[in-house]
């Protein structure tokens, strides 16, 4: 086909943009060549292993299988956008830092923003509600538990409850 | 980069009609939870596509002028789930979606998407026949209302002319009043996971409990598309929920259903989890209903 492009505006981790877009680009697409958010990884590229998984108006989606031209008047949070200003981490990273949730690291952006996603309900999951939660994501390292361990004790924390696991 | 041909978008439903008649040979895309990963299969490479997916006026649970429930066709799984009005009239419908996939595909995945498909494995499909849910289509000469069992053909196929979009799924007042359901998906796994097979059973029960007044059964993976089971509804409708007679209701949906040997699973397999499914799907359903199984 020829070309097609349109103008699409956003706001990418709390900073309004546009760029012109090929209609046949997905999310992730946009977001990694175009922002040059590299924490969006490319996976599967089907939907199925939550590598590419950012947040759009606070709900948690995979950047792979949704157009980048409906980005269009969205807020889309990714990673990056965790970070303060100084760089520090935020309380979910520097927990999967601690409980080794990570080996190779390919799947921990996209794990990361579900987490955030579920630590923004404010709520306390019970271990099944949890794990249901976290289940649209693959990782062929961890075996998950450091990753559930990593998840639960940030909720807890910001309930300000103590957590016996 | 997807590889597709051309990508129209809707803004409205009219836009989306006058789109369909434009570009008769475009597939619409919802959410592409479907589409899209069929266009990087190769299935669908190298088509035009209608987006429909930022029309907000079919987004949305709300109560119509005759008190049916209306979906926008394009709610999300994880928001229909949430609704107030679902779980208050229809909460099976938010049980059963709530099965679909991953977190992430049920923020994408919509009803309307899940139904115009035509697959016998959605999840919604069987409680959506069991509610005797009405579809609308709205198309250049108006809007139409088309029963669920009609809206599916066959495999694959629906009833949607080629100037219309799907734009609600309706639950009607008299499908709803009273009535209480469970929906059971039988799967490998829990998560990503497409149903081997799916049943789900609603009851309206007398005022005293202790008489099925109406009872609907409908499976999905059970044949070529989802089906009612109207042996074993008569079966049940009018009589008292008993152990005694969801074994007698469970062994009637043998004579209704038809399901096919797949790498899934055999017929002979998903025979037998019709009878298991159904019973404990009626026993959960009474139970709902504040009946008991004497």
């Amino acid at each position: 086909m020829s070309a097609q492009y349109k103008l699409v505006h956003c706001t990418v981790n709390g900073k309004a943009v546009e760029k012109m877009v090929d209609v046949r680009a997905s999310l992730t697409d946009m977001l990694r060549n175009e922002y040059h958010l590299t924490s969006v990884k490319k996976g599967c590229e089907v939907g199925e292993c939550g590598a590419c998984n950012v947040l759009i108006d606070g709900e948690a989606f995979n950047s792979c299988i949704y157009l980048a031209v409906w980005a269009e008047g969205k807020s889309i949070q990714t990673l990056e956008g965790l970070l303060s200003p100084e760089g520090e981490l935020s309380d979910i990273q520097q927990a999967f830092v601690d409980e080794t949730a990570i080996q190779c690291g390919f799947c921990t952006p996209g794990f990361i923003m579900t987490a955030v996603e579920i630590l923004n309900t404010n709520k306390l999951y019970t271990d099944e509600e949890l794990r249901k939660l976290l289940s649209g994501h693959l990782c062929r390292c961890t075996g998950y538990e450091n990753i559930f361990r990593a998840v639960k004790k940030t909720m807890y924390r910001r309930q300000g409850k103590t957590i016996d696991f | 980069m997807y590889d597709m041909k051309a990508l129209y978008e809707a803004q409205s439903v009219e836009d989306a009609i006058r789109l369909r008649v434009e570009h008769p040979e475009a597939q619409i895309i919802a959410g592409g939870s479907d589409v899209l990963v069929q266009m990087r299969e190769g299935r669908r490479a190298g088509k035009e596509l209608i987006s429909i997916y930022m029309i907000d006026a079919l987004r949305g649970v709300t109560m119509d002028a005759e008190e049916n429930l209306r979906i926008g066709s394009l709610t999300s799984f994880s928001h229909i789930t949430r609704d107030p009005l679902i779980q208050k009239y229809c909460n099976v419908l938010g049980e059963a979606v709530d099965q679909v996939g991953s977190p992430q595909i049920r923020n994408i995945g919509t009803i309307g998407g899940n139904t115009c498909n035509g697959v016998t494995s959605a999840d919604s499909a069987s409680t959506l026949h069991a509610w005797e849910a009405i579809v609308e289509l709205t198309g250049k000469d108006g809007v139409r209302r088309v029963p669920i069992k009609d809206f599916y053909i066959k495999a694959g196929q629906v009833d949607i002319k080629p100037d219309e979009i799907q734009t609600a799924i309706l639950i009607p007042k008299a499908s709803y009043e009273n009535t209480f359901g469970h929906y059971i998906k039988y799967g490998l796994r829990n998560a990503m996971e497409i149903a081997t097979l799916g049943c789900s059973v609603n009851v309206r029960l007398s005022a005293d409990k202790k008489t099925i007044e109406r009872c609907r059964i409908a499976y999905g993976v059970a044949g070529p598309v989802p089906m009612r089971c109207p042996s074993a509804e008569a079966v049940a409708n009018g009589a008292q929920p008993s152990k005694e007679l969801s074994e007698k209701f469970a062994r009637a949906v043998i004579d209704d259903i038809n399901p096919r040997d797949s790498w899934r699973a055999s017929k002979a397999f998903r025979q037998h989890i019709a009878v298991e499914m159904a019973k404990r799907a009626l026993t959960r359903a009474v139970e709902l209903a504040g009946g008991e199984m004497a």
